[in-house]
């Protein structure tokens, strides 16, 4: 877990490389080009790279018309404005036509840090779950990105991927191969099952170490699609343990927590504690302040783990 | 393809455009609610398009080829849903399950549901980033297809609409033409009223378009405006079509009340006469 690449770098370069293989991809950005890494793809291929400028509910309906003459658009701006801003252009547009674009936001949750809450999406999965059509990849670190970029790409259907702003370690085996709806289990636990999303796949990595050196026998799941959910392995894992942790830089409202209890009180009732932003908004401060302020460190979990169990 | 070809037979057009308001007026009727002062507004202009102006195919709805049309002003379905029936794209008994559960002809178009539908339209102020987003992959397809974009009046209060408008003129989309049904009126009200958007013509040309300010109901002048768009290059072309709301039958002209309600059977009897069907 040394090497550390934050998910919108692996994005940038993902990009770049379909780009040279798929001549029908198209991106966009809504003045972010920059930060989003999809000014690599623009430099190489200027000609299929549309900016858009700060408009990002005209940024989603110029990708669905590129998608409508058989393009494969990516728009890209901050997980706040695509998500936020541009909503009922994704429900309406995209999601109720049901057209092949590709929806790969970046500076999701808190780790945004320095810029605030008005930068610092904790709601977009909440917000991209409740739309018919929609699938939701949040991918872990950015050796899975890539993946999930090249996936994507061959699958027909709105999609939107959740990247973050900082460097976060790689944690999938090199072995691993993504697949939409797929979860990837590390380990399982006897008596707990932590299912993490995104940076939280790493933290809970963390935990089941230190848990484990306390005796506590903690299993560890990337549930990198968060839409559609990979029901077969919540099932399986529930009925094999008396608890579960979901672990999330979202808010606990709406987002990989809801899913997992939806799921589980409709088909396996067991208890479940949710790890993540407790209906609050962000605020400035480093990432790794911002994480112990909003508790969601490998700490955090460690303790809900043994608050749970006693 | 239904573009006529040498010379132009206004009074064809004139029939047609006849022939829709009644298929209009019927399909509302009989679906009990929808919204007929914007489909009969926006009738003649619709009519050129697909019986004059667009190369489409009927028979192959989905030809990569074809000219395109956005109704951005999704609420007027009943008007596009006429013209794709008596151009061939589906039955016309097909009307009559407007609205009605199951039938493809949903309430605002709907793209899943309907072929000849491009893009699902009804929440307002959208239609025109499509287009743009039609116009640049047909460039970068070197495909000379035009794409058309129907919006209301009161529908360019939405932002979008001029965020749209900016991305158009930026990209010098010269393949897309922008018609605003100018009917005066939106449901709350006369447009002047509700959130004035006059001087329209100098906010146009203010964002870099070609601007024609034309009467939307004079055919000859429709479709020549329409051929003149075709010729300007470098920026994208904006129609603004003086209309009446509920043309045609002098009892819905004008009147707010008909932007969003269906005639009675007795209201369909006496349109039907005033409109000689």
């Amino acid at each position: 877990m040394s090497l550390k690449i934050a998910t919108r770098d692996a994005y940038g370069e993902a990009l770049l490389e379909l780009g040279k293989r798929r001549k029908d991809v198209v991106v966009l950005d809504a003045d972010l080009s920059g930060s989003t890494k999809t000014g690599k793809f623009a430099k190489a291929f200027p000609e299929r790279f549309y900016n858009i400028g700060i408009s990002e509910q005209d940024m989603i309906g110029t990708a669905s018309g590129l998608s409508l003459t058989g393009k494969l658009p990516f728009a890209s701006t901050f997980a706040v404005f695509e998500t936020g801003r541009a909503w009922e252009q994704i429900r309406q547009t995209v999601c109720y036509s049901n057209l092949n674009v590709k929806l790969v936001a970046t500076h999701s949750g808190i780790t945004v840090g320095e810029d605030g809450a008005s930068h610092q999406a904790t709601e977009d999965v909440a917000l991209m779950r409740v739309l018919p059509n929609m699938t939701i990849i949040v991918p872990s670190d950015g050796n899975e990105t890539r993946q999930v970029i090249n996936a994507i790409a061959d699958y027909y259907g709105p999609v939107y991927v959740r990247l973050g702003r900082v460097k976060v370690p790689m944690v999938m085996p090199d072995e691993y191969q993504f697949k939409i709806g797929k979860a990837f289990t590390f380990h399982t636990g006897s008596n707990v099952n932590i299912i993490a999303m995104g940076i939280m796949v790493s933290t809970a990595l963390e935990a089941a170490d230190i848990l484990k050196d306390e005796g506590i026998d903690a299993g560890v799941i990337n549930i990198s699609t968060v839409k559609p959910l990979d029901t077969e392995t919540l099932l399986n894992i529930a009925k094999a343990c008396r608890l579960i942790v979901t672990a999330e830089e979202h808010s606990t409202i709406g987002g990989l927590g809801s899913a997992v209890c939806e799921f589980l009180s409709e088909n396996h009732p067991i208890q479940i504690c949710r790890i993540g932003i407790r209906d609050a908004f962000g605020c400035s401060g480093k990432p790794e302040e911002l994480l112990k302020l909003y508790c969601l460190t490998a700490d955090d979990i460690v303790r809900t783990i043994k608050e749970a169990l006693t | 393809m239904r573009s006529v070809s040498g010379t132009i037979d206004i009074n064809f057009l004139k029939e047609k455009a006849r022939a829709i308001r009644i298929e209009v007026l019927k399909m509302l009727t009989e679906a009990g609610s929808g919204h007929t002062g914007g489909s009969l507004s926006a009738a003649d202009i619709v009519t050129a398009l697909y019986f004059y102006k667009m190369r489409h195919n009927p028979e192959n709805p989905k030809w990569n080829e074809r000219d395109r049309f956005i109704l951005s002003k999704g609420h007027a379905a009943p008007l596009l849903y006429a013209a794709l029936a008596m151009t061939g794209y589906f039955d016309i008994s097909m009307l009559k399950t407007l609205r009605k559960m199951g039938s493809p002809l949903q309430g605002h178009p709907c793209s899943r549901t309907l072929l000849g539908v491009e893009i699902s339209t009804g929440s307002l102020g959208q239609g025109l980033s499509v287009a743009n987003g039609i116009a640049i992959g047909l460039k970068m397809d070197n495909l000379n297809s035009r794409v058309y974009c129907l919006l209301g009046d009161g529908e360019i209060q939405e932002g979008q609409v001029w965020e749209a408008a900016m991305t158009s003129a930026h990209y010098r989309l010269d393949n897309l033409c922008a018609i605003v049904d100018m009917n005066g009126l939106q449901i709350d009200g006369p447009v002047s009223h509700v959130k004035a958007i006059e001087p329209v013509a100098a906010k146009w040309n203010a964002f870099g378009w070609h601007v024609i300010d034309i009467d939307g109901h004079d055919m000859k002048t429709i479709i020549d405006t329409l051929d003149e768009a075709e010729t300007v290059k470098e920026k994208p072309t904006v129609i603004l079509a003086r209309t009446v709301k509920g043309k045609g039958v002098s009892f819905f002209e004008g009147k707010v009340e008909y932007h969003g309600i269906a005639p009675t059977h007795e209201e369909l009897e006496r349109a039907l006469k005033e409109l000689g069907g």
